[in-house]
């Protein structure tokens, strides 16, 4: 019976492995991209069951240890997170070889598309590659090489569908994300010269407050704030994402937004804990007020479906960071908790509703919400599959991100600091109103004639409509998750996982 | 001592110098130099830190960090470069278009 560690490092290597040979032998994608997803699906899934037997792990691939050699660090939050990832993936892996084998379809345009095609496993592969071995990681300079990887290879997939306007968004995205992660790497080499290792489980145990500490903990924080688009620092992410091809725009709205953030969690929910003052914690809490606002506030003035979309990932990545302080504040593990049902059900509920919004625009040519009324009827599926999606934003029970509002509500209540809690609330209502404006034209409207331009293929209705559902279920099965998180908590409250020096 | 602060204080000038120019020049090529020049400045401070520890001793941890860095670097400016050509060949233009002009280039590409 193969271990953890087994299971991890194929996490890594199959997708890397089929990321090349996809690459190489193009005229096989169609085949070797599904079947690679499925392999990863596997591995993700032994990786759980062999933890939840064994329990955390620490692993130096190759015998070689820190410092020198690369570690994995398998606990609690790095399984949920994969989990994550390998669900998501792998609905917007069978939504993608629908889409693109639609697309191939017509003659006139079959250049452009297979060349998508051609381009798009790999770069996803080498995207979900990086993503597994940013997740498993132990330390914080070769984080840095995954995230670079990550970001490369997400600006390709956004400049994949040749649009002008995509490409420009993808440059732009690609400056920020060097910006970002230049920043990061000089965070990381400030604290390697204060404590001479960077590894985040034996850091957070020798972290004390010392200027070039607080100058290194800065730059780490900006760098992972701009890749994470937070409020004031948004503006490269909707025309990113609305721009791109829709699998493209479920994999960057649901999981690579998700990488920097966790990074941020880890860094100041667990490294900096101990020497972080409270104080600090409001900054980006009251950014993420401000995030949670204006997102849904623009979302709300969108014209085009898909921007709608890419502004409700800049709210919903909002509550994300008015979690922080509560995570602070909490004395048991509920905020904590709360964060990962937020993170896990949004990457469910926005690939979904990107998905959604990828067959509405291939079946009525256009994505001018006003325009939509009445496609239910064309596409019953689909648009269930988006209001699914929409409701679990707004936090419906028994969704997922109910489950961590509720928590969160009960935290900040306990911990007298209610103002978050009416940010809560608030940023519920004008989720509502967003997807109610959308529902509305998509369901209750009266429909004008539609040409039956497309047949959207039944696989990409339905691996939709499945994420849809799942994230509205997150909430039923709320156990067995949180049982899994407590396991190797790096949190406060919780037996910290030993570590092996 | 005075040759390291030296170092030190390089390394922070040109990261200095690479995030002004990758913030206020407009030419991608620009951008894209500045970027460069950001991590070098970096890659400075790092191996400076190798000297800066105990007499005598250097620590060849950051060596390797620096090294790999730089194959990520000159990774991200390969890139970096590929996307600039195709944004060049879409817009005729190699600059990160302002709000007005961008739509401009979404309605020809309608």
């Amino acid at each position: 019976m193969p271990d953890t560690a087994f299971w991890a490092v194929c996490l890594v290597v199959v997708p890397l492995f089929f990321a090349i040979i996809c690459f190489v032998r193009s005229a096989l994608v169609s085949i070797l991209g599904p079947l690679a997803a499925w392999l990863n699906a596997i591995a993700a899934l032994g990786m759980t069951v062999s933890f939840v037997h064994s329990g955390p792990v620490r692993y130096a691939i190759g015998g070689w240890q820190v410092p020198l050699g690369i570690n994995f660090r398998i606990d609690g939050l790095s399984v949920l997170l994969i989990a994550m990832t390998a669900v998501t993936g792998l609905s917007v892996s069978m939504y993608a070889s629908g889409y693109f084998s639609l697309r191939i379809g017509p003659a006139r345009e079959q250049g452009r598309h297979q060349h998508q095609r051609a381009y798009f496993w790999p770069l996803w592969l080498l995207l979900w590659a990086a993503l597994h071995g940013l997740f498993l990681s132990a330390d914080l300079f070769n984080i840095y090489v995954t995230l670079e990887i990550t970001g490369l290879s997400a600006v390709l997939l956004t400049s994949l569908s040749g649009k002008a306007a995509a490409r420009l968004a993808a440059m732009r995205y690609l400056l920020v994300s060097l910006l970002g992660s230049c920043s990061y790497l000089f965070g990381v080499a400030l604290l390697y010269r204060c404590y001479g290792i960077l590894d985040m489980a034996v850091l957070a145990r020798l972290v004390s407050p010392a200027p070039l500490m607080w100058v290194s903990l800065a730059l780490l924080t900006t760098g992972l704030v701009l890749k994470t688009a937070l409020f004031p620092l948004h503006f490269w992410l909707p025309p990113a994402h609305a721009n791109a091809l829709a699998p493209v725009s479920a994999i960057l709205s649901g999981l690579v937004v998700k990488a920097s953030l966790y990074l941020i969690l880890r860094l100041w929910g667990d490294v900096f804990a101990q020497v972080l003052p409270l104080a600090a914690y409001l900054l980006p809490g009251a950014l993420g007020c401000g995030a949670v606002l204006w997102g849904a506030v623009q979302a709300l003035l969108q014209k085009r479906l898909k921007m709608l979309i890419a502004y409700s990932t800049v709210a919903q990545l909002g509550y994300m960071f008015i979690a922080l302080p509560l995570i602070r504040l909490d004395h048991g593990s509920s905020a904590w908790e709360a964060v990962i049902f937020l993170i896990m059900s949004h990457a469910c509920a926005k690939s979904a509703m990107f998905m959604a919004a990828g067959s509405i625009f291939l079946k009525a040519g256009h994505d001018r919400i006003n325009d939509l009324d009445g496609i239910k009827e064309v596409l019953p599926v689909t648009s269930f599959a988006f209001v699914v999606a929409g409701v679990s934003l707004m936090g419906f029970p028994p969704s997922g991100a109910f489950i961590g509002k509720w928590l969160l509500l009960g935290v900040s209540l306990a911990s007298g600091q209610w103002w978050w809690g009416i940010m809560l609330v608030i940023g519920s209502l004008l989720a509502a109103g967003y997807v109610y404006r959308v529902a509305c034209h998509l369901l209750v409207f009266k429909a004008p004639f539609y040409a039956r331009r497309q047949f959207i293929p039944p696989v990409m209705e339905w691996s939709a409509l499945l994420l849809a559902v799942l994230a509205m279920l997150l909430g039923l099965f709320a156990g067995y998750p949180l049982g899994l998180l407590e396991a190797g908590s790096p949190f406060p409250g919780h037996a910290c996982l030993e570590v092996m020096p | 001592m005075n040759t390291i602060f030296l170092y030190n204080f390089s390394g922070l000038a040109l990261f200095a110098i690479g995030l002004h120019g990758l913030i206020r020049s407009s030419h991608l090529l620009r951008k894209i130099l500045a970027a460069n020049l950001m991590s070098s400045g970096v890659f400075l401070i790092m191996i400076v830190g190798a000297y800066g520890t105990d007499k005598g001793m250097i620590d060849p941890v950051p060596h390797a960090m620096v090294l790999t860095g730089i194959v990520v670097s000159v990774s991200a400016t390969a890139v970096a470069l590929a996307l600039v050509c195709l944004v060049q060949e879409t817009t005729n233009r190699v600059l990160l278009l302002q709000k007005r002009k961008k739509e401009q280039g979404r309605r020809t590409d309608a």
